[in-house]
């Protein structure tokens, strides 16, 4: 503040209050709605004060989930979502860690060419392409697998894009030092490059981490057996109960569940969450 | 493009390094794209028995077919309504936080965390406070006399996942305006002060101005963001209904494609899709070029 104007401040606080309880206001709902009994729907309104059946409602969704909606328990779901996340996650740092380092420290026919092959991958999100990448993975036999979860998923352009920048900013020097004492490629690789680029791996995989969480159109497409359902797809299932209303204070359990992980990374690594953020995007 | 100025020697080692990456790119991007180019091109029999050749038909039957033309302006209300609220209201915030002292980190965290959040439970969460019968909101809203009601109004629909989308979208927002508004020299904005500006005039001759460039990309990104992420908004919510009042283009490719089972023009429309995509990055790379001179 430039200036100092102690009415103009409060006024400031208030209007963030109110900015931070609507960006807030959505979760709160559907944590009082978790903890309320079946009953408390059919009155009309909504609570809204937790009510006194939360450990009856997370345990239920825990164990058994919404077997009505062929919905299997949460915690399977989370597993399988951890699974897929995880494996984009690596697939991804380490494939584009591996194409970063052979377009910066090598010069080899058709260079060029395979970057455009991998930048094409920014123009091609798997929304715009449904049906052929589910025939591919069909054609593949990767249907309700792991496998067909992660893989089709793990080329990225940014990661690669930012592991260029980066290895393009390491000082020459430390290359030449490397090649007089006899390192070959693959040591360099590993004990100078892979060391220096922890803070960016770290910050992608925070970025990369949520990207796989969230997933939800493929998983929606490629899996029909509930072994591998997903939570965030799951939800979906048990919210178009075919059975009239969905059980609301059930579903948003299981909403509350799926989003606490991605949150609790986000918050718990928020520097590296901020820097992973901007420097993917510029 | 550039290299080291000294590389390493080797004339396999680079293409193996390369192969994962290229080989998941051809079998999982580029082959199944080049699919949908070819099926655009093809019209299926009822039985899905045979394909025959029909050139361009698709497409020009998808541009005289109302359904589309239709899902195009919802798309472009759609795509219009989130950037403009999630920009405003993230805007708005982060010019407040960035005044603040001690407690900008406080808010910049309660702010960010909706980011984590998929745009599928962002819609189920809005999709339940809005909900006809036991929603909070259209509880309030008619004791003030407006009978909400998203599973027959198409504009209650379409103001529904609007929110849901933007919503989850100020965290990205914010995170972006508050950098670029950190990056504004401190000693412009005490000038314009001591000139006698108040913060109104400064914001808006000022600082406004040098956010041209921040806000110019996010406007490129939110549009991304709401013409292919949010799939999960729709088809969590309202399925593209009332009526079509919500059937965004992304939606009606699944729909049209996986659902309604017509390929031909299911791939006409992915082409479409891939068509806007490459334009849209066409114009965020010529910004970022812009940019990094400016």
């Amino acid at each position: 503040m430039v200036e100092h104007r102690p009415w103009s401040h409060l006024a400031a606080h208030l209007i963030l209050i109110v900015g931070v309880a609507l960006v807030l206001f959505p979760v709160y709902i559907a944590i009082v709605a978790s903890t309320q009994g079946p009953g408390e729907f059919l009155r009309g309104t909504l609570p809204l004060l937790p009510g006194g059946h939360a450990v009856d409602n997370y345990r239920a969704m825990w164990e058994s989930g919404l077997s009505r909606a062929g919905a299997p328990p949460v915690g399977q779901m989370l597993f399988n979502s951890l699974v897929m996340a995880l494996a984009i996650t690596v697939g991804k740092l380490s494939i584009s860690l591996l194409s970063a380092f052979a377009i910066v420290y090598f010069r080899f026919p058709f260079r060029l060419f395979f970057f455009w092959v991998i930048f094409v991958t920014l123009m091609l999100p798997v929304e715009v392409r449904i049906i052929p990448t589910f025939q591919v993975v069909a054609d593949l036999g990767m249907l309700n697998s792991f496998a067909g979860l992660s893989i089709p998923l793990i080329a990225s352009a940014t990661a690669t894009f930012l592991f260029r920048q980066f290895f393009m900013t390491i000082p020459e020097e430390l290359l030449e030092a490397a090649r007089v004492d006899g390192a070959g490629p693959l040591k360099f690789f590993k004990d100078i490059l892979l060391p220096l680029s922890i803070t960016n791996i770290a910050a992608l995989f925070v970025i990369l981490f949520i990207y796989g969480w969230n997933q939800y159109l493929w998983p929606l497409l490629i899996t029909t057996d509930p072994d591998y359902y997903t939570i965030v797809m799951g939800i979906q299932r048990m919210t178009t109960a075919a059975d009239g209303d969905p059980q609301w204070h059930l579903v948003m359990a299981a909403v509350v569940m799926a989003a606490l992980p991605p949150v609790l990374v986000i918050l718990s690594m928020q520097h590296l969450f901020v820097k992973g953020l901007t420097e993917t995007e510029k | 493009m550039q290299t080291k100025r000294m590389t390493f020697p080797g004339r396999w080692l680079p293409y193996t390094l390369l192969a994962p990456q290229v080989i998941v790119t051809l079998i999982f991007f580029i082959w199944p794209s080049l699919q949908a180019l070819h099926m655009s091109l093809l019209r299926e029999d009822a039985f899905g028995l045979r394909s025959t050749f029909v050139g361009l038909e698709n497409f020009i039957r998808l541009f005289a077919d109302p359904y589309y033309l239709d899902s195009l302006s919802v798309t472009a209300v759609f795509a219009i309504g989130t950037t403009l609220l999630s920009m405003t209201l993230a805007l708005l915030l982060a010019a407040i936080v960035n005044g603040m002292l001690r407690t900008r980190n406080v808010y910049t965290t309660l702010l960010v965390w909706p980011y984590a959040i998929a745009p599928a439970i962002a819609g189920v969460l809005w999709w339940f406070i809005f909900n006809p019968s036991i929603g909070i909101v259209p509880y309030v809203l008619e004791m003030l006399g407006y009978r909400w009601n998203h599973r027959t109004s198409g504009a209650d629909a379409m103001a529904l996942v609007i929110i849901a989308a933007a919503w989850k979208q100020i965290a990205y927002n914010f995170l972006f305006f508050l950098a670029g508004l950190q990056s504004i020299p401190q000693s412009l904005i005490e000038a314009a002060a001591i000139d006698g500006a108040g913060p109104m005039k400064r914001f808006w001759t000022i600082v406004f101005p040098l956010l041209t460039p921040t806000t110019f990309f996010l406007m490129v990104v939110n549009v991304v963001y709401a013409m292919f992420d949010t799939f999960g908004v729709i088809h969590a919510t309202t399925q593209g209904g009332p009526a079509q009042a919500t059937n965004i283009l992304v939606y009606k490719v699944y729909a049209d494609g996986f659902v309604g089972l017509n390929l031909g023009s299911s791939a006409a429309q992915s082409v479409i899709l891939m068509a806007i995509v490459v334009g849209l990055t066409v114009v965020q790379f010529r910004f970022i070029e812009r940019h990094v001179n400016y």
